[in-house]
């Protein structure tokens, strides 16, 4: 005869048991593998025609996802094929031949053939294109289209980057039937196609059935666009979010890093930051005022108090991850006193005064606080000045009407600005300029990597900015996700080769 | 009456006419073009130029208003310069959060203040009297979008009761669009309430003094009763009034409560559009804005006027 | 006749005096300096060192509310001061003239209240700028037009007065019984608005710093130091709490006196007011 006590220890292992086997079973149904996924980013884009447009954001939902180049960027910045299974490029570099998938379709069911190629080649370098990047597009002479499969590109003068060019998601192959509708209603050649658009909220992709290539794992793709830090991590702890890339709530990192259930990748972008400098303006045309400028900056308490410890100081316009880069982070070490110093001597002793303009992203506003407040502890005095983008590029870039402003500069491989003679540093050097003419005529991949090492030392010498940092590229993921982008050699979150573990 | 009506109707449209050429002049002031804007650094003049015309920003400025406040009268709001969409279409998406946490925002106010108000005008001089006072006093201290920056704090990071921000959309079900919505209507709702919790107490306490209500008390009619049924509807009519005239600061509230939990309504389309320059969009909105705060007032106007014989003030209070 | 002076203006009063001692004292003294950042020490919780605690770049956060009161203070008063200058004398203008005058006053006044005090100044700092001096401009506007039609209504009583009939048949013009006349009698209850204005300019204020419009760093504001705060919920809540109490605590003290004002001014109107 049981007492009640055991009687109540049974039923509680009875119950035990059920809780138990129920666990199991559930546990069973979460081994299934998802088929979806939820990206994070953290601005939305205005609208989804990469070929009309320059924000970041666009080319993060559509690249390679629901649009295709002719050739592809992958995750390591090597071309990959696209829309063109095979490209030829004649001796003299001026013929592209480009053999097409022979059963590509657009999402609206019409083929995708060397027509759309001419189509959308030719409108990007028409008289009225809107196209972002329409000098990639100018040394095109014409385009040829011998039989459906073949598109022709010849060009009017050599440009070693045209391929690079030819990859980028402003050159998108679209289609005549739904080029004017693109911006909301996007039709591409891409393994996945449009499903909704939620404004201001998510872009929804789902698996395209009829793609002619390898397909996805991922049947469904949501892109949820977050811009609120505290919202950013709410969603990722209550697994609203699968993966959240070029995510920049770097205090958060530390949490997820020690959470089992999330990765955080941290690599590289192509984002020097830098303290732009007007280098025609007085007194930073003086280059013992911007020498001083570059030793009043600890960059190593930048990185820690803006991007938490992630990131890399640079000493020159050069990433660290590309052959070529020379290390001269140490050509100016944190010294106050050296740059008291030196503003004395360049007639500052009192240091001056000076504007800092800062636009909108967060590494901006946050890092101009904190090298303002190192400017200040030698004397130079630099009233913050928070600008939208919009006034940012008409004052900042096109104008060239400011003191000192800090800006990423995102473009791959981008010293030549240096070169420009009215690009909006307002630096001027001949023997920049000859380095550079140098480069354009070296194919030799040593001697070409030699001369970048020049002109980087060259510019830390030249104190032509104030050179900071690396942008990092950091995305928080589950733990069980793979085949995310850790570097970001192009913008975009190219999701065709991710999968559950 | 109809000679006030006809007043005020006037009155109304060269209001809401000055306000379009305020807007479409100041915002002529606003740095940065928004063609640079959508087509970045690398952007030709040739490009430029292109998109520029295809915005119609080439025409004259005189042009440019006279094409705007044309299909303005014909109710024809543009398309905007970087979404490539009807504004019409715009507001109306967002309309569909910010209306429905308008709305749960008085629903929320209306239903913590009328019991308080009614309490503390019941137990005057009392405790709870003191406590609602109190609560009252707090309550338009508190700056919403600090309340909002609480709530969060706790409802979403300590207790996960409610999301911290964004909104899934209708499309997901009422349920989880409904969650997104009650902690920015709660700290919209919490500063309206404490006014209208004052208003209530006060407007209660004059009419127990009226004639009517001590005649019913004489008559042997319970206190609660009487509370209920005699005091309170007269108290009705300044608290509409008041809640009324607290519309223009919702809509202010709105705008940056937005902001705090990127809810995807007409304040943050706003905020965006200026940030964006898409100047179709922010002439449309602050417009339409205007027109419904003008509205309101002038609805508030006449309504006072219906009920209150005496000739109409012209005023009616401050807009927040 | 001596009134009692009601409780809300004592307590409002001494709140308001305490932030503006607070904001005076930090002119000659804050625990640190409000603009040294030291990372190393970043999101500190409130220590016997720092009081309460430092913000995300080391900053100690007692000294920033200190310097942050005298900010808040200076864009109010400000804000109050210009619409007091530009709204008073339209009001008293738009009664004297009567008719014509008095209508476009009053059209000039709706057109104002057209626009949230809020959204005025977005747009304004869109197009001049961010920055403190713009967001006094815009907050200004709003007030003026508020003050102008509060001094109208009053105006307009007093002059319905007999001693002001009285005054006109001796022969002043309208000027001199403005003067004379309206503006002491109408002082009072324009004092007590502009009391209440001043609580809704530093409630404005910290909500254009907050959207980053308002006052630049390095110059410490408690709206700017809750956007900040936002950003470090998890890390640090704390900082989300106490430039929201500086806040609170001076919309408070603000209103209370502006409503114990008018009780003191107006037995009448008693009742309204808190406590």
């Amino acid at each position: 005869m049981p007492t009640a006590k055991q009687r109540l220890t049974l039923a509680a292992a009875a119950i035990a048991t059920a809780a138990l086997a129920l666990a199991a079973a559930s546990q069973a149904a979460l081994a299934q593998p998802r088929t979806d996924l939820v990206v994070g980013m953290a601005l939305e884009p205005p609208h989804l025609d990469p070929s009309a447009g320059a924000a970041g954001a666009i080319k993060e939902v559509t690249y390679a996802n629901l649009f295709e180049p002719l050739l592809r960027v992958d995750a390591d910045g090597r071309l990959v094929p696209g829309l063109a299974e095979r490209w030829s490029v004649s001796e003299d570099g001026l013929t592209y031949r480009f053999s097409l998938r022979p059963n590509a379709k657009f999402h609206d069911g019409t083929t995708a053939d060397s027509a759309d190629v001419k189509f959308t080649l030719d409108r990007a370098r028409a008289a009225e294109s809107v196209n972002a990047q329409k000098a990639y597009f100018a040394p095109i002479a014409q385009v040829e289209t011998p039989d459906p499969q073949t598109a022709v590109v010849t060009l009017s003068r050599p440009d070693g980057l045209f391929l690079f060019h030819m990859a980028s998601g402003d050159a998108a192959i679209v289609a005549p039937e739904s080029a004017a509708t693109n911006k909301q209603k996007p039709v591409g050649t891409g393994p996945f196609k449009f499903d909704r658009w939620v404004a201001g909220d998510r872009v929804v992709l789902v698996r395209n059935p009829d793609y002619d290539g390898a397909k996805p794992k991922i049947d469904r793709v949501t892109f949820r666009f977050i811009s609120d830090p505290a919202a950013q991590v709410a969603a990722l702890k209550a697994g609203d979010i699968d993966a959240f890339t070029l995510f920049s709530t770097y205090e958060a990192l530390p949490e997820f890093r020690n959470d089992p259930n999330f990765t955080v990748m941290v690599g590289s972008t192509e984002g020097e930051t830098l303290l732009s400098t007007n280098n025609a303006r007085k007194p930073f045309d003086d280059v013992r005022v911007r020498r001083a400028m570059a030793h009043a900056i600890d960059r190593q308490t930048l990185i820690e108090g803006v991007l938490y410890g992630n990131g890399v100081a640079i000493g020159s316009h050069f990433p660290p991850h590309r052959e070529g880069y020379v290390d001269l982070t140490g050509l100016y070490p944190y010294d106050p006193a050296r740059a008291k110093a030196l503003l004395a001597e360049a007639g500052y002793p009192n240091g001056f005064d000076t504007t800092l303009r800062l636009p909108p992203p967060p590494y901006a506003r946050r890092g101009g606080e904190l090298v303002a407040a190192m400017l200040a502890e030698v004397g130079i005095r630099a009233k913050i000045e928070p600008v939208e983008w919009a006034a940012w590029l008409e004052k900042t870039f096109k104008g060239k009407d400011y003191d000192l402003t800090m800006i990423a500069h995102t473009e791959p491989l981008d010293i030549d600005i240096y070169a420009r003679p009215d690009y909006y540093f307002n630096y001027r050097s001949e023997r920049f300029n000859a380095l550079n003419d140098e480069l354009n005529r070296t194919q030799d991949p040593a001697k070409r990597n030699a001369l970048y090492g020049e002109e980087q030392r060259l510019l830390a010498e030249d104190a032509v900015n104030g050179f900071l940092f690396m942008l990092p590229s950091v995305t928080v993921q589950k733990a069980n996700l793979s085949g995310m982008w850790v570097n970001r050699p192009v913008q975009a979150n190219d999701v065709t080769g991710v999968s559950w573990k | 009456m109809l000679a006030f009506l006809l007043r005020r109707l006037v009155s109304l449209t060269v209001t809401v006419w000055l306000a379009t050429i305020v807007v479409f002049t100041v915002l002529q002031l606003v740095p940065g073009d928004p063609a640079l804007l959508m087509l970045g650094i690398n952007a030709q003049p040739d490009t430029l130029a292109a998109l520029r015309s295809q915005m119609g920003l080439d025409q004259p400025i005189l042009t440019r208003y006279l094409h705007w406040a044309g299909g303005l009268a014909r109710g024809d709001l543009g398309v905007s310069l970087t979404y490539a969409r009807p504004v019409a279409d715009l507001v109306a998406e967002r309309l569909a959060v910010t209306l429905p946490l308008s709305l749960l925002s008085l629903v929320l106010s209306t239903m913590l203040a009328l019991p308080l108000g009614l309490l503390a005008a019941a137990r005057r001089g009392r405790g709870s009297d003191w406590a609602v006072l109190g609560f009252a006093q707090l309550g338009v201290s508190m700056p919403s979008f600090w309340i909002a920056i609480l709530l969060i704090l706790l409802f979403s990071l300590t207790l996960h009761w409610f999301p911290a921000g964004g909104f899934p959309g209708w499309s997901a079900g009422v349920g989880p669009a409904l969650q997104a919505l009650v902690l920015p209507a709660l700290a919209l709702a919490v500063p309206e309430a404490a006014i209208l919790a004052r208003v209530t107490r006060t407007a209660v306490l004059d009419t127990l003094g009226e004639d009517h209500i001590r005649t019913a008390r004489a008559k042997g009619v319970g206190r609660m009763a009487v509370l209920l049924r005699h005091a309170l509807p007269n108290a009705l009519i300044p608290v509409a009034t008041v809640l009324g005239l607290q519309i223009s600061f919702l809509v202010a509230g709105a705008v940056v409560v937005e902001n705090v939990f990127t809810l995807p309504g007409l304040g943050r389309l706003l905020y965006q559009a200026i940030g964006q320059r898409d100047l179709i969009v922010v002439q449309g909105v602050v417009v339409l804005l205007a027109l419904f705060v003008v509205l309101v007032n002038a609805l508030v106007d006449i309504a006072c006027a219906l009920a209150d014989p005496r000739p109409p003030a012209t005023g009616n209070g401050g807009a927040s | 006749m001596k009134r009692r002076l009601p409780l809300s203006l004592h307590l409002g009063a001494g709140l308001t005096l305490l932030l503006v001692a607070m904001a005076l004292l930090s002119l000659l003294w804050t625990p640190y300096p409000a603009e040294q950042v030291r990372v190393i020490a970043r999101l500190k919780p409130p220590t016997a060192a720092h009081w309460l605690g430092t913000d995300h770049f080391g900053r100690d956060v007692l000294s920033m509310i200190m310097v942050g009161a005298r900010n808040s203070l200076a864009v109010g008063a400000a804000a109050v001061g210009l619409g007091l200058l530009g709204g008073v004398p339209l009001g008293l203008l738009a009664a004297a003239l009567g008719r014509w005058g008095d209508e476009a006053v009053a059209r000039l006044g709706d057109l104002v209240f057209a626009f949230p005090a809020v959204l005025t100044a977005i747009l304004l700092t869109a197009a001049l700028g961010a920055g403190a001096i713009n967001v006094v401009v815009a907050l200004a506007l709003f007030n003026a037009a508020v003050l102008a039609r509060v001094a109208r209504g009053a105006a307009l009583a007093v002059w319905r007065r007999p001693f002001v009939g009285a005054a006109l048949a001796l022969g002043r013009g309208p000027l001199s019984v403005t003067l004379v006349h309206v503006l002491p009698n109408i002082a009072g209850i324009v004092v007590v608005q502009a009391t209440i204005l001043f609580a809704v300019a530093i409630v404005n204020e910290a909500a254009l710093s907050y959207l980053g419009l308002g006052i630049q760093p390095p110059s410490p504001s408690w709206g700017k130091m809750l956007g900040d705060a936002q950003t470090h919920l998890f890390t640090a809540p704390l900082q989300a709490v106490f430039p929201g109490i500086a806040i609170a605590l001076c919309v408070m003290g603000l209103t209370m006196l502006g409503d114990g004002l008018r009780d003191w001014l107006d037995p009448r109107h008693r009742s309204s007011g808190i406590l």
